[in-house]
């Protein structure tokens, strides 16, 4: 019965933050499963991850260049220091959505501010959290609405605005597409000099009255002078941007759907709790605190067990704060920060406005091999806070044969369910080892290295792909 | 058993982004290319004639070379009918061949399936880059996924050569099938054991490899670099699959659009100089596509989304010269701003398919199209 309690946290702890250690889970697991969720839903309770002091350390890490993994350093101490873990997590969930890359905007500062915006409006009203999109510099760029003039149409962002933040393909037409476009000439960013010779600027929204084109438009059944307040308002109220934003909930934080451009195609898995979600959307105003609170106290959220595949984000914080010792801003975070990026997923540098492709489509070979090569090489290091804490709980059950010896690591790394074939592989290593030992130094220096080596084989296993 | 005629090998080079054509292959003796074009045009001195009508973006040198020496086919007005114009839809649909649906078979896992249905080999089918390209996946066809051919194979950081081999045993029995699994876990369960075989296998490619080339400090360099190590390793790579970008010029499009293609130019110059100082080029074909052209009339800065583009055939089998008709740029023939596209992709394919590679197209692209006949 407390296992099993522990086993529902964990699950809670995977999804609504990056997973939590034994001590935590069970410190948890005492206080309950809502007052759990209310502490997530309620941030400012827990301490958040210290910025100043990460610059302190690493002082080049602020205002970075445009060089692979100098971006998303800040960020990465920001989600495994973090306590206000769901916070954190939504600050992803958006990042996935809003997709917005240095592959183009090449100003890392702009992108941080964009990120530090969703983790200030995340989870809170999602009509303001478009609005703050629409008039963030590093989106302005991204998507070339500092080139979209009353004289000169750019509808990057306008079509982007429908097609990948709000409403999803099908539920406009390309008039729709160019009269929002035109709603939003004169949402630009200042200063636009040039970077070469000068360097980069912070940028600021502005909007610029003389290049806004204020004739009459009609947009989704709308006419009259509309501008981007407008647009934003009309697009909120379509029972279409309420399902897209439930199915994104529900593909990040339930289970995987199919990718986003299929949707328009493809129902989704489960369209009673998709339709649960959106109506929690719009009884609530758009609040984003209320529609999560409805999601982790759902059934079909509480059922939905290892029914989604780790990111790879999700797999380097989540393996970072297991194995510990990386809450204080300590030296190698320059390549602590590529390895979500070697995994397929470059922070701060999607593959395009779409995001990532997430479920089985975050795995292919050269994928996994970076995946399970990187949770090998931080859990077979028994020196780790995290390892040490999972090696002192076996030593304290005593002297365990083989099967209690692989059962036990299963538990304290999940708890994890895996198919028998794989466990008997997991007892067939364990009994090679014969019977740990603990009498002498030696001893217990060999038996932590068995342990690391079957921890590697763990997170070696398919199962351990899936949270 | 061993053969001296040599496999056919397919090299995709995907310009992802949206490559603008009118300043790629530029008509430019043609007004409707100046009325359309005043801020985001190449000056006409800069311009590598062709043929006294069409001519070749300044920064294409050494490609005009090989087109000068007949290795380059031109397709001109390529895409498909009511293009779409998001980048990601439209590049779904070149990789599936299905405009109508959302499909998820690409064309080229087809294509792999049909020229090695019992996976003897994993690498048929070699994918560079962090993420697999669609054009190349369908359930049940192996494709290695390499990042970087330097540092590629499964659990490297276990010294212990002896532990690691143990442990690697153990890894294969664990992604082995097994009863009671459902399709996400069987594909995870491939993906495990190709990944293993596939790692052994392309070990070797970098340690047989020797060059006088020297390949430029860019990504599309470092990518075609190791396609070639595995080409000249002859592991039985058929098909290999690439992409550089993005060339998607919403804004400051001049610059930045000359520097993606000297970048271009250069590696696919080293590429195929690399291949012939090993006697290994005649037996390659490289493409060159983007999922759709751009608007033709420019924005101030850059230009929009836009219909049919320019794909470009490479090699010394290809019978070089222009394919296809330039689609008009007058007003009156534009659909919604944009040039409507002259020549199907999927008949761009059909050649590929069956006069380069020898399979059946009509099942992979779904159908029958006029086929250009570059090879």
């Amino acid at each position: 019965m407390a296992s099993e309690n522990i086993a529902l946290m964990a699950h809670l702890m995977r999804r609504a933050g990056f997973g939590a250690t034994r001590e935590e889970l069970e410190t948890r697991a005492a206080k309950g499963y809502e007052a759990t969720v209310e502490e997530l839903l309620n941030p400012e309770s827990q301490d958040g991850s210290d910025r100043l002091e990460f610059f302190r350390y690493h002082p080049g890490y602020r205002r970075p260049i445009t060089s692979p993994g100098m971006g998303s350093a800040a960020w990465l101490h920001d989600l495994v220091s973090t306590g206000r873990v769901l916070e954190e997590k939504m600050v992803l969930f958006w990042h996935h959505v809003f997709a917005t890359g240095t592959g183009k905007v090449d100003h890392y500062h702009e992108l941080i501010i964009q990120i530090d915006m969703f983790r200030e409006k995340g989870m809170g009203d999602y009509r303001e959290l478009l609005l703050a999109l629409a008039k963030n510099p590093a989106m302005i760029f991204w998507l070339d609405n500092c080139d979209n003039h009353s004289y000169a149409v750019n509808e990057n962002w306008g079509r982007e605005l429908l097609e990948l933040f709000s409403m999803g393909v099908g539920n406009y037409t390309e008039d729709d597409v160019r009269e929002c476009s035109r709603a939003f000439t004169g949402w630009t960013l200042s200063p636009m000099i040039p970077r070469q010779a000068y360097g980069r600027f912070d940028w600021e929204f502005e909007f610029q009255e003389e290049d806004h084109d204020d004739g009459e438009k009609t947009f989704l059944g709308h006419t009259g002078n509309l501008d981007g307040n407008d647009i934003i308002d009309i697009v909120c109220s379509q029972p279409a941007t309420a399902n897209f934003v439930a199915r994104h909930l529900y593909n990040f934080f339930v289970a995987d759907e199919p990718q986003v451009p299929s949707w328009q195609d493809t129902p989704p898995n489960d369209p009673e709790a998709v339709d649960m979600l959106a109506k929690a959307f719009v009884d609530s105003n758009y609040d984003m605190r209320s529609v999560l609170r409805v999601l982790f106290m759902s059934d079909f959220f509480k059922n939905a067990r290892f029914a989604k595949i780790k990111s790879p984000a999700e797999v380097v914080v989540g393996t970072l704060r297991m194995v510990g010792g990386y809450e204080f801003p300590v030296p190698g975070i320059g390549e602590r920060s590529k390895q979500a990026g070697y995994m397929g997923q470059d922070l701060l540098n999607p593959p395009s406005v779409e995001g990532w492709h997430t479920g089985v489509e975050w795995i292919n070979s050269g994928s996994l091999m970076k995946r399970i090569n990187f949770c090998a090489d931080m859990v077979g290091d028994v020196s780790r806070p995290g390892i040490q804490s999972i090696v002192g709980r076996i030593r304290e059950k005593g002297a365990l044969g083989p099967e209690q010896l692989v059962d036990t690591c299963l538990d304290l790394m999940g708890p994890m369910e895996v198919i028998p074939e794989n466990r008997q592989l997991l007892v067939d290593h364990a009994t090679e080892f014969g019977q740990l030992r603990w009498e002498t130094e030696q001893d217990v220096s060999n038996s932590s290295e068995k342990i690391g080596e079957l921890l590697q084989l763990v997170v070696s296993l398919r199962e351990y792909l899936y949270a | 058993m061993t053969s001296n005629k040599k496999d056919p090998v397919l090299v995709v080079l995907q310009l992802s982004g949206g490559n603008d054509y009118l300043n790629t292959v530029i008509p430019y003796t043609d007004s409707g290319y100046w009325d359309a074009r005043p801020g985001v045009h190449i000056p006409e001195g800069d311009i590598i004639d062709l043929d006294g009508r069409l001519g070749l973006h300044p920064s294409m040198g050494v490609i005009n070379g090989m087109y000068g020496q007949g290795n380059v086919a031109i397709v001109h007005g390529i895409g498909y009918a009511n293009s779409i114009r998001s980048h990601f839809r439209s590049m779904d649909i070149w990789h599936t061949c299905e405009p109508d649906r959302v499909g998820t078979e690409g064309w080229l896992g087809l294509a792999a399936r049909d020229i090695d249905p019992h996976k003897e080999n994993v690498v048929t089918t070699v994918s560079i880059g962090p993420s697999m390209f669609r054009a190349v996946s369908l359930p049940g066809v192996p494709v290695a996924c390499v990042d970087s051919l330097d540092s590629y194979g499964l659990l490297t950081g276990i010294s212990d050569t002896q532990r690691r081999s143990t442990i690697l045993d153990r890894f294969t029995q664990m992604y082995s099938p097994a009863i009671g699994t459902d399709l996400a876990m069987e594909y995870l369960g491939e993906t495990g054991l190709e990944a293993m075989a596939g790692a052994d296998i392309l070990k070797a490619a970098p340690q047989m490899y020797s060059s006088s080339v020297e390949y430029g400090d860019t990504m599309v360099a470092r990518k075609l670099k190791d396609i070639a190590q595995i080409h000249l390793a002859n592991l039985g790579t058929r098909i290999f699959y690439c992409d550089y970008g993005s060339f998607d010029s919403h804004a400051n499009q001049l610059g930045m659009h000359a520097n993606l293609w000297t970048d271009v130019n250069r590696a696919v110059g080293d590429f195929f100089a690399d291949l012939k100082e090993h006697d290994a080029a005649d037996n390659v074909v490289m493409l060159l596509f983007s999922e759709f052209g751009r608007r033709v009339r420019d924005n101030g800065s850059g230009t929009d989304h836009g219909s049919a583009g320019v794909a470009f055939v490479i090699g010394d089998r290809v019978k070089g010269g222009q394919y296809g008709e330039y689609p008009s740029t007058k007003a009156e023939d534009l659909e919604q701003g944009d040039l409507v596209p002259s020549l199907d992709f999927r008949g761009f394919y059909s050649t590929v398919l069956e006069d380069w590679l020898g399979l059946d197209a009509k099942p992979i692209v779904k159908g029958t199209f006029e086929k250009p006949a570059f090879l």
